[in-house]
């Protein structure tokens, strides 16, 4: 068992024959991924990597039976493909697009809490993120995937690189994720870390739930009233940003201190509150959780 | 992108948000005249532009009866630095300054628009006690804050106006040109792709209208590509450094430590610095050279970060995914003979073909030191600048 995705999602790539639409698609392909085509405006019709062109998600969903979608459009036109994508009735969204307009993306929530009222819900993950990989069975993204291998933690994080090195010092010490989530660094997220902590708490494989956050927002913060009052398995977490200067935004648009919320501190001291083990250096994370599942693992009973 | 106040005040005009009466910004002191005649009779105000808050108290805004004194506060305030406590230590210098005509004020209104993470979408906040901090009121009478949320598309409407006129108990006989203002201030925020249009204090005056005293907005960087004239303007408040980084796709922060960080991905980049701190050094910056780190972008980092003279030892952490990491030590030997290094170099890679990129760098000859984990390249770092700070 996995969230989100497994080996029998099928996925179409949105901005499929643009550079990092083919370059992506292709190691998704090869990662065994069923990626069953792709989208570009006005090259329905044609072929790319062996697979159909469309110039509609909806043309994709029905000939395709596609129920996830991967985006790689330019800002300007990002939102508009989200909403096409809800519109076409896949289940999942994942969008990787990095700098789309703050507003865009309140009309885009406004959009999918209207369609979750009446009864259509829609998942988006991201943007600006690394999307989601279960490890040996789906990668919708552009993380590396030799870094994963299958197994009882689940990831969640703001970060990109910072997934990959939390990732990859779990499979160093021999643990491996049930799926990977990269929910991005934009100050409004399709899902937050609650969406996610909420689905990692339901899932049988999941054991233990990693957490990488940074600095702004509050998402930190509410997310440990959740575990507080919501979770059984253990959560570890990893809170970036305890050195940036406030008022400056740390490459993500989400990651900047605003007066005097969104800083590290608040964050760290919320999660220890309800039993979140909170790691300080980074370079440690997978040892931590190494020695802590040990300890499950040999617990009588 | 942070606008000056008269930038904002100047935005407020085109849609009819009242401002206090103005004879503009001046550079030097021969434009004062000019600009008391414009602003019509005294008493005026004279407030330095910069993009800081708390500039009363640091002696930024000051109140002038005659010409005489106005010349005497404009010569000292002009080119002075003014320190607030958002500021920093070194200040800004003030270039310009604004001369406006001095309101007679009866009551002070906080109002303001801002992007609500939470709730994905603007909300305005808005408190009957204007002129006091706003944080500062929200930790200790939250019950004194007024919020209503603003539909992204629609803006807010005129009832959610008057709701909000309600609960700042603002006289009848204003209720109109409230309303008129509090849904303009909403359409300047979606019109300009805001994060924070701020008006504190919205005042009444003794003549009976409501002005807009002081005036703030702050603009989405991701956004500048649909807002023409905005976009034209350079960010006032990044250095030449940070200047030259951005047009060149590096995310670049100078900081005042010792230690040069180049690092693939934000997260990533905070967290180098978060253990640079945590093994004892100081990071000189904060830069992000993209998920890719291609040699180009290696080789540009580097330039960026030996600029700053500060720097004694240069760490890099790359975690190669897609970019395999043979590739990355190619760049970063390719970068190294460019840029003729002459500060001590630590390098940590991870990743896809993590074996190969550090033989690559072991048999170069060039003096660097390989480190194991971001931890242990830290601890080699801060002892490479002489030990903890």
């Amino acid at each position: 068992m996995s969230i989100l995705v497994d080996k029998n999602s099928r996925v179409i790539v949105q901005g499929f024959t643009g550079a990092t639409g083919t370059f992506h698609a292709k190691l998704s392909l090869e990662y065994g991924t069923q990626v069953v085509g792709g989208v570009t405006p006005g090259k329905g019709g044609s072929e790319h990597l062996g697979l159909p062109v469309f110039d509609t998600v909806g043309a994709a969903v029905l000939a395709r039976g596609a129920n996830v979608s991967l985006i790689f459009v330019p800002p300007p036109f990002a939102a508009d493909a989200i909403l096409e994508a809800a519109d076409a009735g896949v289940r999942l969204i994942v969008c990787i697009t990095e700098g789309i307009p703050v507003l865009d993306m309140a009309r885009v929530k406004a959009e999918l809490r209207r369609r979750e009222a009446s009864g259509q819900a829609v998942r988006l993950i991201g943007p600006n993120c690394p999307g989601v990989i279960t490890p040996e069975e789906c990668r919708v993204g552009i993380m590396p995937g030799f870094i994963h291998k299958p197994g009882p933690v689940g990831i969640v994080s703001r970060s990109g690189t910072l997934t990959y090195e939390a990732a990859w010092q779990l499979t160093c010490q021999g643990i491996g994720q049930s799926t990977v989530v990269g929910i991005g660094g934009d100050p409004i997220q399709g899902s937050n870390f609650i969406d996610m902590l909420k689905l990692f708490e339901g899932d049988e494989a999941t054991k233990a739930v990693v957490m990488i956050g940074e600095i702004g927002g509050s998402a930190e913060e509410e997310a440990a009233e959740f575990f507080k009052n919501h979770m059984s398995k253990p959560v570890y977490a990893f809170i970036a940003g305890k050195t940036a200067p406030p008022g400056r935004r740390m490459g993500h648009a989400g990651a900047i201190i605003e007066g005097a919320s969104g800083g590290h501190a608040a964050k760290v001291e919320a999660l220890r509150r309800v039993g979140v083990r909170v790691v300080d250096n980074l370079s440690g994370i997978g040892e931590a959780v190494a020695l802590s599942m040990a300890g499950l693992a040999g617990r009588p009973g | 992108m942070k606008l000056l106040e008269y930038e904002s005040k100047d935005i407020f005009r085109k849609y009819d948000i009242p401002v206090p009466d103005t004879g503009g910004v001046i550079r030097d002191a021969r434009g004062l005249p000019a600009a008391l005649k414009r602003a019509g009779k005294g008493p005026w105000v004279l407030k330095a532009q910069v993009l800081a808050g708390g500039r009363g108290k640091a002696g930024g805004v000051k109140f002038a009866k005659t010409p005489q004194e106005a010349r005497e506060v404009a010569a000292k305030m002009l080119g002075m630095r003014l320190i607030t406590k958002q500021t920093g230590a070194q200040g800004l210098k003030v270039h310009e300054v604004l001369v406006d005509k001095s309101s007679d004020i009866v009551r002070e209104i906080y109002l303001s628009i801002v992007m609500d993470r939470k709730g994905a979408r603007p909300v305005v906040i808005a408190s009957a006690e204007g002129g006091m901090e706003i944080e500062e009121l929200a930790r200790t009478r939250p019950e004194a804050i007024l919020k209503e949320p603003v539909d992204p598309v629609r803006g807010l409407e005129a009832f959610q106006a008057r709701r909000l006129a309600g609960g700042l108990r603002i006289p009848a006989e204003l209720l109109g040109s409230f309303v008129r203002m509090a849904t303009a201030l909403a359409r300047v925020f979606l019109d300009l792709d805001g994060s924070l249009v701020e008006v504190n204090p919205l005042i009444i005056t003794k003549q009976g209208k409501l002005v807009a005293l002081d005036a703030k907005i702050v603009t989405d960087d991701n956004a500048l590509f649909r807002q023409g004239a905005l976009a034209q303007r350079k960010d006032p408040e990044a250095t030449p450094l940070e200047r030259e980084a951005h047009k060149v796709g590096i995310n670049y922060i100078g900081l005042d430590g010792t230690i040069g960080c180049m690092v693939n991905g934000a997260g990533l980049a905070m967290a180098t610095m978060d253990t640079v701190e945590l093994a004892g050094g100081r990071p000189a910056n904060f830069l992000d050279v993209g998920g890719g780190a291609t040699a180009e972008q290696v080789t540009r980092a580097f330039q960026l970060i030996l600029k700053d003279k500060k720097v004694k030892v240069v760490l890099i952490n790359i975690f190669g995914g897609i970019m395999r990491c043979d590739t990355i030590a190619e760049g970063v030997l390719a970068a190294v003979k460019k840029v003729k290094l002459t500060v001590p170099l630590v390098v940590r890679l991870e990743g896809t073909r993590v074996s190969e990129g550090r033989t690559l760098l072991k048999k170069s000859g060039l003096k660097l030191t390989l480190a194991d984990s971001l931890w242990d390249a830290a601890q080699k770092a801060v002892a490479a600048v002489g030990g903890k700070s």
